[in-house]
């Protein structure tokens, strides 16, 4: 008698599906960012390698993107080989770069004229293999433009990183539309850490995850990357448990 | 759609003599004329500016030049000796520019720039490197680029100044208030039509063509024919004899994209034989296609480093297939190494001992040939504090050096290219602002760091030797983070204008 469909339970079903996706997902390994947190976030604790993620700024961020510009500093100083970074405007400051665990000797920057070329570049880059991240700075991204990118990553080491900018805020409206990205992520700023002494502290982000494939969406604030490229828990929430369990409840979202 | 760039070197022969000299040349004031013997006469065959400039003119009789100019330089010409010159100068272009470049005598160098141009930043960017590279060794250069060789040359040599660029599909408009001369008509043909009362370009193009071919000859119909872009005038590429190259001929032409991609694959293995004998690796390559209509398709890639792998070359020669227009079919294929250099050979590190990097140097090969090759780049440190100046780029395949830049101070991820004005309340000399306006939205300051003092580079400029700008990192309420600056100590007048700019945005 053969097995009518329906017998399947919830958890046979979902490790079928485990084993068709045997050879990319499992094999795939990921690059945690080294706080518990944000990593039992993600699947497999850790941002994806041989993927293809998304950041944008938050707000008026958006604009000139810095904080998600060394959000991608600090994930690409994290992985290993050259980063390709493709522009379209070259307003990006290399030794902040530097400051945030990026030297200088291991980006290659690429001026594209347009969104197209730098989508090319970085498809291009990501194929290769050879590379530790290919970031690009993109205004518009469409479906298949994203699942190109994301079929370059897949079976690399590379991290591909698609980096949303837009000079008008009322472009922002084509960061609603769904992509192939592994995660999507939003880093806007938050007034830095308080020090003792008049004075600005270390940096401090609102980094939200608005989308992660097999996951679930959360938000953390962090303090910026520092010059290796980790991000941190600010250290009063870390010893302001009543604090830190609030933001966490706001953070199921 | 063909361009073409046509570069007149208007006092080629003088301007060779010069270089030819050095050290010993006549200075650059003394009017120099180059003569040689017209029938029986003595006539001037060549004038630089300063002989121009005293009113002399080529074909003047030595004699009256002499009268003309007290203490002119008379020298010898000897053309053969400037026609050979000039061809190693057709020579040096093909190396730097385009593919297909041939001299065009007796005082220019013809180029075809079809698809070579981005790769050097656009047209006016292409013509500019090549008229400075000019200028810098000494020849005064003038270029246009049009559709045409004839419209070419004649704005090379009426428009020019010293550069010009002419709309794509600009047909009869670019050359239709040019004197006649500027078609490229014998000397006697527009002398005879200046009688007839025709001045410019436009005044043949308004006269039926067929009675003025009758009375003047094919040469008239031949030459406005060529100016218009109407009729075909290929271009002979040059060949420098020590150049290395391989060459397919094919039985039936060839056209279809898989057809190209395969012969590709075998002229660069045959192109990598060659090299192999001779101990090189290629680092431009260009790939001719000549068609049956008697047009060249051409396509020129670059790598970072000398490369005799031909799955490489192919490949990168593949990639920009799209840009060959087979026509009615490719008869003849040849690929030349137009620059090759030695190929150093490398001991391969011990995969067990310990990892060896990747090696991207294809990856920026291809993309190079995409974006061009200024458009792919590393940043350095340079050791100045001038924000602005502490950067500089290097070719992106140079080898690593470990140098960054100090960390001091926190530096913006974005810099402005231009520092913005801001209106700002802020006590002098030495506080942060209290308030700012940016952009036409005003912020309250929150918290803030500085100064930090940047001082002029006096050794640059004499206005920088008081110059300093005091930078600080400001945040405002909504926590974002600004570098702005003041320029001047906030007492001194003379250090600056002690207004506010904003030259940066942290994350």
């Amino acid at each position: 008698m053969s097995t009518p469909a329906g017998r399947f339970t919830v958890s046979e079903l979902r490790e079928r599906i485990a084993r068709f996706e045997d050879g990319s997902a499992h094999a795939r390994t990921v690059l945690p960012f080294g706080i518990p947190d944000l990593d039992a976030r993600l699947p497999s604790g850790g941002l994806a390698l041989g993927a293809f993620h998304e950041v944008a700024g938050g707000g008026n961020g958006a604009i000139d993107g810095a904080a998600a510009a060394l959000f991608a500093a600090g994930v690409a100083a994290r992985t290993k080989g050259k980063v390709l970074w493709c522009i379209t405007r070259p307003d990006l400051f290399a030794p902040a770069l530097a400051q945030a665990g990026l030297a200088p000797d291991r980006v290659i920057y690429v001026e594209a004229g347009d969104d197209k070329t730098v989508l090319a570049c970085m498809e291009e880059g990501l194929r290769h293999g050879g590379l530790g991240a290919a970031v690009g700075e993109v205004a518009r991204l469409s479906m298949t433009a994203s699942r190109r990118l994301q079929l370059a990553a897949e079976g690399k080491s590379t991290i591909g990183i698609a980096l949303r900018r837009w000079r008008r805020q009322t472009e922002a409206a084509d960061f609603g539309q769904p992509t192939a990205a592994m995660t999507r992520w939003r880093v806007s700023v938050l007034p830095s850490t308080p020090l003792p002494v008049p004075g600005v502290g270390r940096h401090r982000w609102l980094v939200e995850l608005i989308r992660a494939r097999a996951g679930e969406s959360a938000d953390f604030e962090l303090e910026a990357c520092d010059d290796t490229g980790r991000l941190a828990l600010p250290a009063d929430l870390v010893h302001r448990p009543a604090a830190a369990e609030g933001w966490r409840r706001g953070a199921s979202g | 759609m063909t361009r073409v760039v046509s570069l007149f070197l208007p006092t080629w022969s003088t301007d060779r003599l010069r270089r030819k000299a050095g050290d010993a040349a006549p200075p650059a004031e003394a009017p120099l004329v180059l003569i040689g013997r017209e029938e029986s006469r003595r006539v001037v065959l060549a004038a630089d500016a300063a002989a121009h400039a005293a009113g002399l003119h080529v074909g003047m009789p030595v004699t009256k030049a002499q009268v003309l100019v007290p203490g002119l330089i008379i020298q010898d010409a000897d053309p053969a000796a400037d026609t050979e010159a000039l061809e190693r100068l057709a020579a040096w272009v093909l190396q730097r520019f385009a593919p297909i470049v041939a001299a065009d005598p007796p005082d220019g160098i013809v180029i075809d720039s079809t698809g070579a141009d981005h790769l050097h930043g656009g047209e006016p960017a292409m013509l500019d490197a090549l008229i400075g590279r000019l200028l810098m060794s000494g020849v005064a250069a003038r270029a246009a680029v049009a559709d045409s060789w004839g419209a070419a040359h004649a704005l090379a040599r009426y428009v020019a100044r010293p550069t010009f660029v002419a709309p794509l599909g600009h047909g009869a408009s670019a050359i239709a208030h040019l004197p006649l001369e500027a078609i490229r008509l014998p000397a006697s043909m527009s002398a005879d039509l200046r009688v007839l009362g025709f001045e410019r370009v436009d005044d043949i193009l308004a006269q039926p063509r067929a009675p003025m071919i009758l009375r003047f000859g094919p040469e008239l119909g031949r030459r406005l024919g060529q100016a218009l872009g109407q009729s075909a005038e290929p271009i002979e590429p040059i060949r420098p004899p020590d150049l290395i190259e391989v060459r397919r001929a094919f039985a039936e032409p060839i056209g279809a994209v898989e057809t190209i991609a395969r012969y590709i694959g075998k002229l660069a293995i045959d192109l990598c034989t060659a090299l192999k004998d001779k101990g090189l690796g290629a680092r431009r390559l260009d790939l001719l296609c000549h068609r049956v209509d008697n047009r060249v398709q051409a396509v020129r890639v670059g790598t970072a480093q000398p490369v005799r792998d031909s799955k490489r070359l192919t490949r990168l020669l593949c990639d920009r297939i799209e840009t060959i227009d087979p026509g009615f079919g490719i008869e003849v294929m040849t690929l030349a190494a137009t620059i090759a250099e030695p190929l150093a050979c490398r001991q391969l590190i011990s995969s067990l001992v310990e990892e060896t990097a990747p090696d991207i140097s294809d990856l920026v090969d291809t993309l190079a040939n995409r974006v061009g090759e200024r458009a792919i780049y590393r940043i350095a440190p340079v050791s100045s504090d001038v924000p602005e100046r502490s950067v500089r780029r290097i070719p992106a395949m140079a080898p690593d050096n470990a140098a960054t830049w100090p960390n001091h101070w926190p530096r913006p991820a974005r810099l402005l290219a231009r520092p913005e004005p801001i209106e700002i309340v802020a006590l002098l000399p030495d506080h942060p602002p209290v308030s700012f306006t940016w952009r036409g939205i005003r912020r309250r300051v929150k918290r803030a760091d500085g100064p930090e003092r940047v001082f002029g580079e006096w050794w640059r400029r004499d206005a920088e030797l008081a110059a300093v700008r005091d930078y600080f990192r400001i945040e405002d309420d909504a926590g974002e983070r600004y570098w702005v600056y003041r320029s001047g100590d906030g007492e001194d007048a003379s250090t600056g204008s002690h207004r506010w700019y904003l030259h940066g945005v942290f994350g």
